[in-house]
Protein backbone atom coordinates (compact mmCIF):
# COMPACT_ATOMS: atom_id res chain seq x y z
CA UNK A 1 0.00 0.00 0.00
CA UNK A 2 2.59 2.14 0.69
CA UNK A 3 3.94 2.19 -2.73
CA UNK A 4 0.43 3.91 -3.81
CA UNK A 5 1.47 6.54 -1.98
CA UNK A 6 4.24 7.18 -3.09
CA UNK A 7 3.91 6.98 -6.93
CA UNK A 8 1.86 10.39 -6.73
CA UNK A 9 3.21 12.85 -9.58
CA UNK A 10 5.69 9.84 -11.76
CA UNK A 11 8.01 11.80 -13.50
CA UNK A 12 7.17 9.76 -16.82
CA UNK A 13 9.43 7.60 -18.69
CA UNK A 14 9.68 3.72 -17.79
CA UNK A 15 9.04 2.42 -14.15
CA UNK A 16 11.29 -0.93 -13.32
CA UNK A 17 9.99 -1.86 -10.08
CA UNK A 18 8.12 -5.01 -10.70
CA UNK A 19 11.36 -6.36 -12.73
CA UNK A 20 12.85 -8.54 -9.05
CA UNK A 21 9.41 -10.19 -8.91
CA UNK A 22 9.07 -10.80 -12.58
CA UNK A 23 12.46 -12.10 -12.90
CA UNK A 24 11.73 -14.57 -9.64
CA UNK A 25 8.81 -15.81 -10.85
CA UNK A 26 11.20 -16.55 -14.76
CA UNK A 27 13.38 -18.46 -12.59
CA UNK A 28 10.19 -20.91 -10.86
CA UNK A 29 9.70 -21.62 -14.90
CA UNK A 30 7.02 -19.33 -15.40
CA UNK A 31 6.90 -17.85 -18.73
CA UNK A 32 5.88 -14.03 -19.74
CA UNK A 33 2.57 -13.80 -21.57
CA UNK A 34 2.85 -12.85 -25.29
CA UNK A 35 2.77 -8.97 -26.06
CA UNK A 36 0.61 -8.54 -28.94
CA UNK A 37 2.66 -8.15 -32.00
CA UNK A 38 2.03 -6.69 -35.24
CA UNK A 39 3.06 -9.10 -37.98
CA UNK A 40 2.59 -7.08 -40.35
CA UNK A 41 3.71 -5.75 -43.74
CA UNK A 42 4.01 -2.20 -44.02
CA UNK A 43 5.71 -0.07 -47.40
CA UNK A 44 6.30 3.01 -48.27
CA UNK A 45 6.99 4.93 -51.80
CA UNK A 46 7.86 7.92 -53.41
CA UNK A 47 5.78 9.46 -56.15
CA UNK A 48 6.36 11.95 -58.57
CA UNK A 49 4.32 14.56 -55.90
CA UNK A 50 5.10 12.79 -52.72
CA UNK A 51 4.98 9.77 -50.15
CA UNK A 52 2.27 6.94 -50.20
CA UNK A 53 2.32 4.86 -47.13
CA UNK A 54 0.89 1.21 -46.76
CA UNK A 55 -0.08 -1.09 -44.57
CA UNK A 56 -2.25 -4.18 -43.97
CA UNK A 57 -4.70 -4.35 -40.63
CA UNK A 58 -3.88 -7.49 -38.85
CA UNK A 59 -2.03 -8.01 -35.01
CA UNK A 60 -1.75 -11.09 -33.33
CA UNK A 61 -1.30 -12.48 -29.76
CA UNK A 62 0.63 -15.54 -30.47
CA UNK A 63 -0.61 -17.47 -33.15
CA UNK A 64 -4.28 -15.81 -32.77
CA UNK A 65 -5.67 -12.76 -34.81
CA UNK A 66 -5.93 -10.44 -31.47
CA UNK A 67 -7.34 -7.39 -33.70
CA UNK A 68 -8.79 -7.76 -37.47
CA UNK A 69 -8.81 -3.71 -38.07
CA UNK A 70 -6.02 -2.32 -36.53
CA UNK A 71 -4.38 1.07 -37.26
CA UNK A 72 -0.78 0.88 -38.18
CA UNK A 73 -0.43 4.21 -39.91
CA UNK A 74 0.11 6.45 -37.21
CA UNK A 75 0.16 10.27 -37.27
CA UNK A 76 3.08 12.11 -36.33
CA UNK A 77 2.57 15.73 -37.77
CA UNK A 78 0.45 16.89 -40.31
CA UNK A 79 2.77 16.20 -43.14
CA UNK A 80 4.29 13.39 -41.76
CA UNK A 81 2.75 9.78 -40.89
CA UNK A 82 4.92 6.90 -39.97
CA UNK A 83 3.70 2.99 -40.04
CA UNK A 84 4.54 0.56 -37.45
CA UNK A 85 5.71 -2.97 -37.26
CA UNK A 86 6.71 -5.27 -34.28
CA UNK A 87 5.66 -5.12 -30.86
CA UNK A 88 1.91 -2.91 -30.72
CA UNK A 89 2.41 -0.65 -27.77
CA UNK A 90 5.89 -0.23 -28.69
CA UNK A 91 5.18 1.44 -31.65
CA UNK A 92 2.30 3.08 -30.51
CA UNK A 93 3.76 4.66 -27.24
CA UNK A 94 6.62 5.56 -29.54
CA UNK A 95 4.90 6.91 -32.24
CA UNK A 96 2.45 8.74 -29.62
CA UNK A 97 5.84 10.23 -27.97
CA UNK A 98 7.56 11.68 -31.03
CA UNK A 99 4.07 13.08 -32.23
CA UNK A 100 4.03 14.95 -28.97
CA UNK A 101 7.98 16.45 -28.75
CA UNK A 102 7.35 17.20 -32.88
CA UNK A 103 4.36 19.28 -31.85
CA UNK A 104 6.40 21.57 -28.88
CA UNK A 105 9.36 21.39 -31.54
CA UNK A 106 6.89 23.14 -33.77
CA UNK A 107 5.73 25.64 -31.16
CA UNK A 108 9.31 26.20 -30.07
CA UNK A 109 10.27 27.00 -34.22
CA UNK A 110 6.93 28.72 -35.67
CA UNK A 111 7.48 25.96 -39.08
CA UNK A 112 6.30 22.92 -40.64
CA UNK A 113 8.14 20.23 -38.70
CA UNK A 114 10.68 17.93 -41.05
CA UNK A 115 10.97 14.98 -41.82
CA UNK A 116 14.39 14.00 -40.65
CA UNK A 117 13.84 15.67 -37.15
CA UNK A 118 10.81 12.98 -36.57
CA UNK A 119 13.89 10.41 -37.89
CA UNK A 120 16.26 11.83 -35.39
CA UNK A 121 14.05 11.66 -32.54
CA UNK A 122 12.62 8.30 -33.55
CA UNK A 123 15.88 7.11 -33.54
CA UNK A 124 17.55 8.73 -30.83
CA UNK A 125 15.28 7.10 -28.55
CA UNK A 126 15.07 3.17 -30.41
CA UNK A 127 19.20 3.29 -29.95
CA UNK A 128 19.25 4.50 -26.06
CA UNK A 129 17.03 1.47 -25.10
CA UNK A 130 19.38 -0.82 -27.58
CA UNK A 131 16.43 -2.75 -30.02
CA UNK A 132 14.30 -3.64 -26.39
CA UNK A 133 11.98 -0.88 -27.50
CA UNK A 134 10.80 -3.89 -30.30
CA UNK A 135 9.77 -1.01 -33.06
CA UNK A 136 10.18 -0.99 -36.90
CA UNK A 137 9.04 1.68 -38.64
CA UNK A 138 8.77 3.00 -42.33
CA UNK A 139 8.08 7.04 -41.68
CA UNK A 140 6.93 9.56 -44.91
CA UNK A 141 6.28 13.00 -44.95
CA UNK A 142 6.63 15.77 -47.21
CA UNK A 143 8.39 19.09 -46.11
CA UNK A 144 9.50 22.23 -47.71
CA UNK A 145 12.61 20.39 -49.08
CA UNK A 146 10.88 17.96 -50.42
CA UNK A 147 9.30 14.09 -50.01
CA UNK A 148 11.20 11.79 -47.70
CA UNK A 149 10.87 8.28 -47.28
CA UNK A 150 13.03 6.47 -44.12
CA UNK A 151 13.18 2.66 -42.42
CA UNK A 152 13.91 2.80 -39.17
CA UNK A 153 15.08 -0.28 -37.03
CA UNK A 154 14.55 -1.39 -33.60
CA UNK A 155 18.60 -1.14 -32.63
CA UNK A 156 18.33 2.49 -34.50
CA UNK A 157 19.66 2.38 -37.58
CA UNK A 158 17.96 4.18 -40.51
CA UNK A 159 17.67 3.93 -44.23
CA UNK A 160 16.72 6.55 -46.90
CA UNK A 161 14.96 5.24 -49.66
CA UNK A 162 12.99 5.68 -53.07
CA UNK A 163 10.65 2.72 -51.33
CA UNK A 164 10.72 0.68 -48.34
CA UNK A 165 8.96 -2.36 -46.80
CA UNK A 166 9.30 -3.48 -42.92
CA UNK A 167 7.21 -6.25 -40.73
CA UNK A 168 6.93 -10.18 -41.79
CA UNK A 169 5.32 -9.45 -45.14
CA UNK A 170 8.19 -7.13 -46.59
CA UNK A 171 10.25 -10.00 -48.39
CA UNK A 172 6.18 -10.42 -50.23
CA UNK A 173 5.75 -6.65 -50.60
CA UNK A 174 9.37 -5.87 -51.95
CA UNK A 175 9.39 -8.70 -54.15
CA UNK A 176 6.36 -6.44 -55.70
CA UNK A 177 8.18 -2.91 -55.60
CA UNK A 178 11.31 -4.89 -57.04
CA UNK A 179 9.41 -5.82 -60.12
CA UNK A 180 7.03 -2.86 -60.82
CA UNK A 181 8.76 0.58 -59.27
CA UNK A 182 9.94 3.32 -61.34
CA UNK A 183 10.79 6.88 -60.74
CA UNK A 184 7.82 9.24 -61.27
CA UNK A 185 4.98 7.33 -60.69
CA UNK A 186 1.30 9.24 -60.59
CA UNK A 187 -0.89 9.33 -58.07
CA UNK A 188 -3.68 6.33 -58.68
CA UNK A 189 -0.08 4.00 -60.25
CA UNK A 190 0.94 4.80 -56.82
CA UNK A 191 -1.66 3.65 -54.73
CA UNK A 192 -2.69 0.78 -57.00
CA UNK A 193 1.48 -0.42 -56.90
CA UNK A 194 1.21 -0.22 -52.91
CA UNK A 195 -2.13 -2.13 -53.08
CA UNK A 196 -0.32 -4.64 -54.89
CA UNK A 197 2.32 -4.96 -52.25
CA UNK A 198 0.18 -4.89 -49.41
CA UNK A 199 -2.21 -7.49 -50.66
CA UNK A 200 1.11 -9.54 -51.63
CA UNK A 201 1.84 -9.60 -48.23
CA UNK A 202 -1.95 -10.38 -46.91
CA UNK A 203 -1.98 -13.17 -48.89
CA UNK A 204 1.15 -14.62 -48.49
CA UNK A 205 1.96 -14.22 -44.97
CA UNK A 206 0.40 -15.53 -42.36
CA UNK A 207 1.47 -12.55 -40.13
CA UNK A 208 -0.49 -10.37 -41.97
CA UNK A 209 -4.03 -9.96 -43.17
CA UNK A 210 -7.64 -8.25 -43.19
CA UNK A 211 -7.72 -5.07 -45.00
CA UNK A 212 -5.85 -2.45 -47.04
CA UNK A 213 -4.80 0.87 -45.44
CA UNK A 214 -3.49 4.04 -47.54
CA UNK A 215 -2.19 7.05 -46.84
CA UNK A 216 -1.02 9.73 -49.65
CA UNK A 217 1.09 12.68 -48.38
CA UNK A 218 1.47 15.61 -50.68
CA UNK A 219 3.02 19.33 -50.37
CA UNK A 220 -0.17 20.77 -49.33
CA UNK A 221 -2.82 17.97 -48.77
CA UNK A 222 -2.34 14.50 -47.37
CA UNK A 223 -5.40 11.44 -47.44
CA UNK A 224 -5.89 8.82 -44.61
CA UNK A 225 -7.94 5.88 -46.79
CA UNK A 226 -8.55 3.98 -43.76
CA UNK A 227 -9.85 0.30 -45.35
CA UNK A 228 -9.22 1.89 -48.89
CA UNK A 229 -9.43 -2.24 -50.11
CA UNK A 230 -11.26 -5.11 -47.79
CA UNK A 231 -10.38 -8.30 -49.92
CA UNK A 232 -11.15 -10.51 -46.79
CA UNK A 233 -14.95 -10.00 -46.49
CA UNK A 234 -16.61 -12.52 -44.13
CA UNK A 235 -18.13 -15.23 -46.86
CA UNK A 236 -20.21 -17.26 -44.09
CA UNK A 237 -22.53 -15.46 -42.67
CA UNK A 238 -25.48 -18.00 -41.95
CA UNK A 239 -29.08 -15.97 -42.30
CA UNK A 240 -30.58 -18.53 -40.35
CA UNK A 241 -28.97 -16.75 -36.92
CA UNK A 242 -27.65 -18.30 -33.69
CA UNK A 243 -31.36 -18.44 -31.71
CA UNK A 244 -30.94 -20.08 -27.99
CA UNK A 245 -33.50 -22.76 -27.41
CA UNK A 246 -31.99 -23.21 -23.60
CA UNK A 247 -32.10 -19.74 -21.77
CA UNK A 248 -29.09 -18.83 -19.47
CA UNK A 249 -30.36 -19.84 -15.87
CA UNK A 250 -30.14 -16.69 -13.51
CA UNK A 251 -29.90 -16.78 -10.08
CA UNK A 252 -29.82 -13.52 -9.02
CA UNK A 253 -30.37 -10.07 -10.79
CA UNK A 254 -29.77 -6.66 -9.15
CA UNK A 255 -31.37 -3.23 -11.12
CA UNK A 256 -29.32 -0.12 -10.44
CA UNK A 257 -31.36 2.66 -11.63
CA UNK A 258 -28.42 5.23 -13.18
CA UNK A 259 -28.95 8.97 -12.14
CA UNK A 260 -31.61 10.76 -15.24
CA UNK A 261 -28.83 13.54 -16.58
CA UNK A 262 -30.21 16.92 -15.30
CA UNK A 263 -31.41 18.91 -18.86
CA UNK A 264 -31.21 22.60 -18.11
CA UNK A 265 -33.81 24.50 -19.81
CA UNK A 266 -33.53 27.95 -18.43
CA UNK A 267 -30.60 29.62 -17.33
CA UNK A 268 -30.29 30.93 -14.26
CA UNK A 269 -29.77 34.47 -13.23
CA UNK A 270 -26.27 36.12 -12.73
CA UNK A 271 -25.61 36.54 -9.03
CA UNK A 272 -25.60 40.11 -8.04
CA UNK A 273 -23.65 41.57 -5.54
CA UNK B 1 3.49 -22.80 -17.33
CA UNK B 2 2.33 -19.34 -18.22
CA UNK B 3 1.85 -16.94 -15.61
CA UNK B 4 -1.32 -16.04 -17.07
CA UNK B 5 -2.53 -19.64 -16.13
CA UNK B 6 -1.82 -19.16 -12.46
CA UNK B 7 -5.40 -17.98 -11.37
CA UNK B 8 -6.98 -18.60 -14.55
CA UNK B 9 -10.38 -16.51 -15.53
CA UNK B 10 -12.59 -15.22 -18.27
CA UNK B 11 -13.83 -11.68 -19.50
CA UNK B 12 -15.66 -10.69 -22.36
CA UNK B 13 -17.26 -7.25 -23.00
CA UNK B 14 -19.72 -6.90 -25.70
CA UNK B 15 -21.50 -3.66 -27.88
CA UNK B 16 -25.03 -3.69 -28.02
CA UNK B 17 -27.64 -0.88 -29.71
CA UNK B 18 -26.37 1.80 -26.79
CA UNK B 19 -26.36 0.06 -24.08
CA UNK B 20 -22.94 -2.35 -23.73
CA UNK B 21 -22.17 -6.24 -21.74
CA UNK B 22 -19.64 -7.28 -19.31
CA UNK B 23 -18.84 -10.37 -17.94
CA UNK B 24 -16.71 -13.00 -16.32
CA UNK B 25 -16.24 -16.40 -14.27
CA UNK B 26 -16.15 -16.32 -10.90
CA UNK B 27 -13.67 -18.67 -10.34
CA UNK B 28 -10.48 -17.70 -7.89
CA UNK B 29 -7.81 -20.81 -8.19
CA UNK B 30 -4.32 -21.28 -7.15
CA UNK B 31 -3.11 -23.38 -10.37
CA UNK B 32 -5.57 -26.49 -9.75
CA UNK B 33 -7.16 -25.78 -6.83
CA UNK B 34 -9.97 -23.61 -6.31
CA UNK B 35 -10.24 -21.37 -3.79
CA UNK B 36 -13.41 -19.74 -4.16
CA UNK B 37 -16.25 -19.39 -6.55
CA UNK B 38 -17.84 -15.69 -5.97
CA UNK B 39 -14.59 -13.52 -6.91
CA UNK B 40 -15.49 -10.31 -8.68
CA UNK B 41 -13.27 -9.72 -12.04
CA UNK B 42 -15.40 -6.77 -12.93
CA UNK B 43 -14.57 -3.36 -10.93
CA UNK B 44 -17.00 -0.87 -11.47
CA UNK B 45 -15.15 2.26 -11.97
CA UNK B 46 -17.78 5.08 -12.07
CA UNK B 47 -21.63 4.70 -12.84
CA UNK B 48 -21.31 4.18 -16.49
CA UNK B 49 -17.90 2.68 -16.53
CA UNK B 50 -16.63 -0.51 -15.97
CA UNK B 51 -13.10 -2.61 -15.73
CA UNK B 52 -12.68 -6.44 -16.21
CA UNK B 53 -8.74 -7.79 -14.99
CA UNK B 54 -8.12 -11.12 -15.67
CA UNK B 55 -4.52 -12.83 -15.74
CA UNK B 56 -2.38 -12.77 -12.14
CA UNK B 57 -5.40 -11.59 -9.26
CA UNK B 58 -2.50 -9.70 -7.26
CA UNK B 59 -1.61 -7.99 -9.81
CA UNK B 60 -5.04 -7.29 -10.80
CA UNK B 61 -6.11 -6.08 -7.15
CA UNK B 62 -2.87 -3.95 -7.07
CA UNK B 63 -3.73 -2.22 -10.35
CA UNK B 64 -7.25 -1.65 -9.55
CA UNK B 65 -6.31 0.68 -6.55
CA UNK B 66 -4.04 2.58 -8.01
CA UNK B 67 -6.93 3.20 -10.94
CA UNK B 68 -9.24 3.84 -8.38
CA UNK B 69 -6.77 6.42 -6.47
CA UNK B 70 -6.29 8.28 -10.01
CA UNK B 71 -9.49 8.53 -11.25
CA UNK B 72 -10.78 9.89 -8.07
CA UNK B 73 -8.48 12.35 -8.07
CA UNK B 74 -9.32 12.77 -11.38
CA UNK B 75 -13.13 13.27 -10.32
CA UNK B 76 -12.05 15.72 -7.35
CA UNK B 77 -10.06 17.92 -10.04
CA UNK B 78 -12.58 18.57 -12.76
CA UNK B 79 -15.54 17.48 -11.47
CA UNK B 80 -16.59 15.26 -13.59
CA UNK B 81 -16.12 11.52 -14.40
CA UNK B 82 -13.34 10.37 -16.81
CA UNK B 83 -14.48 9.28 -20.50
CA UNK B 84 -14.20 5.67 -21.33
CA UNK B 85 -11.51 6.68 -24.03
CA UNK B 86 -9.49 8.51 -21.09
CA UNK B 87 -9.84 6.04 -19.13
CA UNK B 88 -8.48 3.51 -21.76
CA UNK B 89 -5.47 5.91 -22.41
CA UNK B 90 -4.61 6.25 -18.56
CA UNK B 91 -4.61 2.32 -18.19
CA UNK B 92 -2.40 1.87 -20.78
CA UNK B 93 -0.19 4.82 -19.89
CA UNK B 94 0.20 2.62 -16.50
CA UNK B 95 0.61 -0.51 -17.94
CA UNK B 96 3.21 0.64 -20.72
CA UNK B 97 4.90 2.48 -18.05
CA UNK B 98 6.26 -1.26 -17.01
CA UNK B 99 7.03 -1.95 -20.22
CA UNK B 100 10.28 -4.02 -18.92
CA UNK B 101 8.72 -5.45 -15.46
CA UNK B 102 4.82 -5.86 -16.88
CA UNK B 103 1.67 -6.20 -14.46
CA UNK B 104 0.32 -9.65 -15.35
CA UNK B 105 -3.05 -9.32 -16.62
CA UNK B 106 -5.17 -8.34 -19.72
CA UNK B 107 -7.52 -5.45 -18.87
CA UNK B 108 -11.06 -5.14 -20.34
CA UNK B 109 -12.80 -1.69 -20.69
CA UNK B 110 -16.28 -0.83 -21.14
CA UNK B 111 -18.30 2.55 -20.87
CA UNK B 112 -20.74 4.29 -22.07
CA UNK B 113 -19.22 7.61 -24.01
CA UNK B 114 -20.59 10.93 -24.99
CA UNK B 115 -24.27 10.87 -26.50
CA UNK B 116 -24.46 7.25 -24.43
CA UNK B 117 -22.28 6.04 -26.98
CA UNK B 118 -20.78 2.15 -25.68
CA UNK B 119 -17.45 1.89 -25.90
CA UNK B 120 -15.13 -1.03 -25.39
CA UNK B 121 -11.53 -2.06 -25.33
CA UNK B 122 -9.18 -4.16 -24.60
CA UNK B 123 -5.14 -3.93 -23.84
CA UNK B 124 -2.24 -6.78 -23.93
CA UNK B 125 -0.10 -6.37 -20.68
CA UNK B 126 1.66 -3.43 -21.86
CA UNK B 127 -0.97 -1.44 -23.07
CA UNK B 128 -1.48 -2.23 -26.59
CA UNK B 129 -4.97 -1.06 -26.80
CA UNK B 130 -7.51 -2.79 -29.37
CA UNK B 131 -10.54 -0.64 -29.71
CA UNK B 132 -13.07 -2.93 -31.41
CA UNK B 133 -16.97 -2.45 -32.66
CA UNK B 134 -18.29 -5.37 -31.59
CA UNK B 135 -16.64 -7.65 -28.65
CA UNK B 136 -13.51 -7.99 -26.80
CA UNK B 137 -12.21 -11.20 -25.40
CA UNK B 138 -9.27 -11.79 -22.54
CA UNK B 139 -7.99 -14.82 -20.23
CA UNK B 140 -7.10 -18.27 -20.14
CA UNK B 141 -10.58 -19.53 -22.45
CA UNK B 142 -10.07 -16.48 -25.04
CA UNK B 143 -9.63 -18.86 -27.67
CA UNK B 144 -12.68 -20.19 -27.02
CA UNK B 145 -14.05 -17.11 -26.39
CA UNK B 146 -13.11 -15.74 -29.92
CA UNK B 147 -14.66 -18.60 -31.50
CA UNK B 148 -18.11 -18.02 -29.40
CA UNK B 149 -17.90 -14.28 -30.08
CA UNK B 150 -17.54 -14.48 -33.58
CA UNK B 151 -20.26 -17.13 -34.13
CA UNK B 152 -22.86 -15.59 -32.04
CA UNK B 153 -22.29 -11.58 -31.96
CA UNK B 154 -25.16 -9.81 -34.05
CA UNK B 155 -24.88 -6.20 -34.29
CA UNK B 156 -27.41 -3.74 -32.74
CA UNK B 157 -28.41 -6.06 -30.38
CA UNK B 158 -31.50 -4.91 -27.85
CA UNK B 159 -30.28 -5.20 -23.86
CA UNK B 160 -32.25 -8.92 -23.18
CA UNK B 161 -30.94 -10.57 -26.22
CA UNK B 162 -27.24 -9.00 -25.45
CA UNK B 163 -27.40 -10.51 -22.33
CA UNK B 164 -28.32 -13.64 -23.44
CA UNK B 165 -25.87 -13.74 -26.17
CA UNK B 166 -23.01 -12.79 -23.75
CA UNK B 167 -24.06 -15.43 -21.12
CA UNK B 168 -24.51 -18.07 -24.12
CA UNK B 169 -21.08 -17.28 -25.30
CA UNK B 170 -19.16 -17.11 -21.76
CA UNK B 171 -20.21 -20.87 -20.60
CA UNK B 172 -19.79 -22.04 -23.38
CA UNK B 173 -16.32 -20.81 -23.73
CA UNK B 174 -15.69 -21.51 -19.90
CA UNK B 175 -17.01 -25.21 -20.22
CA UNK B 176 -13.85 -25.82 -22.55
CA UNK B 177 -11.30 -24.33 -20.29
CA UNK B 178 -10.41 -25.73 -16.44
CA UNK B 179 -9.19 -22.41 -15.38
CA UNK B 180 -12.32 -20.85 -15.44
CA UNK B 181 -15.85 -21.15 -14.65
CA UNK B 182 -17.84 -22.09 -11.51
CA UNK B 183 -20.92 -19.51 -12.33
CA UNK B 184 -21.15 -16.18 -14.43
CA UNK B 185 -21.26 -12.59 -13.71
CA UNK B 186 -22.74 -10.30 -16.40
CA UNK B 187 -23.69 -6.69 -16.00
CA UNK B 188 -25.73 -4.99 -18.87
CA UNK B 189 -25.83 -1.66 -18.97
CA UNK B 190 -27.81 1.09 -20.34
CA UNK B 191 -28.27 4.86 -20.15
CA UNK B 192 -30.97 4.21 -17.49
CA UNK B 193 -29.91 1.23 -15.58
CA UNK B 194 -27.16 -1.26 -14.66
CA UNK B 195 -28.43 -4.63 -14.62
CA UNK B 196 -26.23 -7.27 -12.46
CA UNK B 197 -27.13 -10.82 -13.17
CA UNK B 198 -25.41 -14.26 -11.53
CA UNK B 199 -25.64 -16.56 -13.89
CA UNK B 200 -25.76 -20.67 -12.98
CA UNK B 201 -23.10 -22.70 -14.29
CA UNK B 202 -21.55 -25.94 -14.41
CA UNK B 203 -19.20 -26.59 -11.18
CA UNK B 204 -16.24 -27.75 -12.29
Amino acid sequence: MSKVAMDVPAKGGFSFDLCKRNAMLAKDGVQLPPFRKTGTTIVGLIFQDGVILGADTRATEGPIVADKNCEKIHYLAPNIYCCGAGTAADTEAVTDMVSSQLNLHRYHTGRQSRVVTALTYLKKHLFSYQGHVSAALVLGGVDFTGPHLHTIYPHGSTDTLPFATMGSGSLAAMAIFESKYKEGLTREEGIQLVTEAICSGIFNDLGSGSNVDICVITKDNKEYLRNHLQPNPRTYVSPKQYSFTKKTEVLLTKITPLKEKVEVIQAGDAMEE
Amino acid sequence: MSIFEYNGGAIIAMVGKNCFAIASDRRFGVQLQTIATDFKKIYRVSDRLFLGLSGLATDAQTLFQRLMFKHKLYQLREERDMKPETFASLVSAILYEKRFGPYFIQPVIAGLGDKDKPFICTMDSIGAKELAKDFVVAGTASESLYGACEAMFKPDMEPEELFETISQALLSSVDRDCLSGWGGHVFVVTPTEVKERILKGRMD
